[in-house]
């Protein structure tokens, strides 16, 4: 069995799909920003998340940390349980808040940390406790409304 | 009387569909059960990656350019309008990695290399080489067909993936250096919005699913015709035609399972 120049076209051909797969996955893709492997889990129930989805990023003080891996709903008490995956290399006091927050006035929907002052740290599968949910168009309006009436006798 | 013949027609045009279908898919198990020979002697199998995958290259990374291209003037034009244009380097990719890629991908591959499979195994039957295979003991699906389809399975992702990175540059060339769209955001933006599980990952199942699609039909086609010149230009254009409706329809179905939540 010899070389020839059919192998050689075959070779740069299968050379270049796969460095065509490596840009899309490092260039155009996150995979040289966003490390899978190490990252623990945590949770939290909201009363109301709006427009979350699942794949939506965690960021604290604007640096992204982490992403939304699942929601569900908690039946036992009617709210919104939400999972993440947080990078390890980013550790959370234990009174740690969550909001979701929206980026810009229409953008898509986030979750905010604001870290706390304790000293013990949360660990994987732990929940943060103090959540703030989403806000939401319709109730506003109707607050402001209803206040408005309120006022208004 | 025209009634009863009318119906009779129906009813066997019928009886034939289910009847081929089902002989594509006893094609199909008999192609993966005789697939060892095309791993043992990979050198078969690499021959047809050479005609079905290096030969349509240059049809692939020309295409991929222009399409990138287009997506990045009218995404531009559009973008405008609402002051995003920074937004224009997550449309481009978008598009191009989960859909445009392998779609397109598919429908060049189709045509380019599959209508040359089904031609080629369509004149191998007409000219009775693949009855003489048989007459010397050889398998033709073992020592004809699976390597083709060994083949384009192969091919078929590596072209997507130079498909959609291809699209992506020709984007780049047209927003960031001929209109000036900033370069910063242009590709943050785009890593931002691109999943690598998410969206690239699930590009290349869908390009893989449509390589086998794509194959199938080909080679079956090819198989199935009738031995006649007539009969191997008529398979070769129901190549074409089968393939075509096939990725567009196996694609809203992976969509709607992928992206749909």
């Amino acid at each position: 069995m010899e070389r020839s120049t059919l192998d050689l076209w075959v070779g740069v051909f299968v050379v270049a799909g796969i460095a065509a797969l490596v840009v899309l996955a490092f260039k155009v893709g996150n995979l040289s920003t966003y490390n899978v492997s190490d990252s623990y889990s945590l949770q939290a129930n909201f009363s109301n998340i709006g427009g979350l989805k699942a794949q939506a990023s965690i960021k604290s003080a604007g640096v992204l940390v982490g992403r939304v891996t699942g929601i569900s709903l908690d039946t036992k008490q009617y709210e919104a349980k939400v999972m993440m995956s947080i990078d390890s290399r980013y550790q959370f006091p234990k009174d740690t808040i969550g909001k979701i927050l929206t980026s810009g006035l229409l953008g898509e929907q986030y979750i905010g940390l604001d870290p706390g002052g304790d000293t013990v740290m949360l660990k994987s599968g732990d929940e943060i406790k103090q959540t703030q949910s989403a806000v939401v168009l319709e109730d506003m309006i109707g607050k402001f409304l209803y206040n408005k009436a309120e006022t208004g006798k | 009387m025209a009634l009863v013949s009318s119906l009779r027609g129906i009813g066997s045009r019928v009886v034939n569909a289910v009847w081929r279908i089902g002989y594509a898919t006893r094609f199909f198990l008999m192609t993966l059960y005789y697939s060892g020979l095309s791993f043992r002697r990979f050198r078969l199998t690499v021959r047809e990656i050479f005609f079905s995958g290096v030969m349509s290259l240059i049809i692939i990374i020309v295409a991929g350019m222009f399409v990138g291209m287009v997506l990045g003037l009218q995404g531009y034009e559009t973008l405008k309008r609402y002051g995003s244009e920074s937004a224009l380097g997550s449309l481009v990719a978008l598009s191009l990695v989960r859909e445009l890629g392998p779609v397109l991908a598919a429908l060049l591959f189709a045509s380019r290399a599959g209508s040359a499979m089904t031609a080629e195994i369509g004149l191998m039957k007409a000219t009775e080489q693949i009855s003489a295979m048989e007459m010397m003991a050889v398998n033709p699906i073992a020592r004809v067909v699976a390597p083709r389809f060994w083949a384009g399975v192969i091919s078929m992702p590596l072209l997507a993936a130079l498909f959609s990175a291809m699209g992506v540059f020709g984007g780049y060339v047209v927003g960031v250096v001929l209109i000036g769209v900033d370069e910063g955001s242009f590709w943050s933006q785009m890593q931002g919005a691109v999943d690598f599980r998410h969206d690239v990952m699930n590009g290349v199942i869908k390009s893989v699913v449509f390589g086998v699609a794509v194959t199938v039909i080909s080679l079956f086609e090819g198989y199935d015709a009738p031995p006649t010149a007539e009969g191997v230009s008529g398979a070769t254009t129901r190549t074409v035609v089968e393939s075509s409706l096939a990725i567009l329809m196996l694609d809203f179905m992976l969509t709607a399972f992928m992206f749909g939540e």
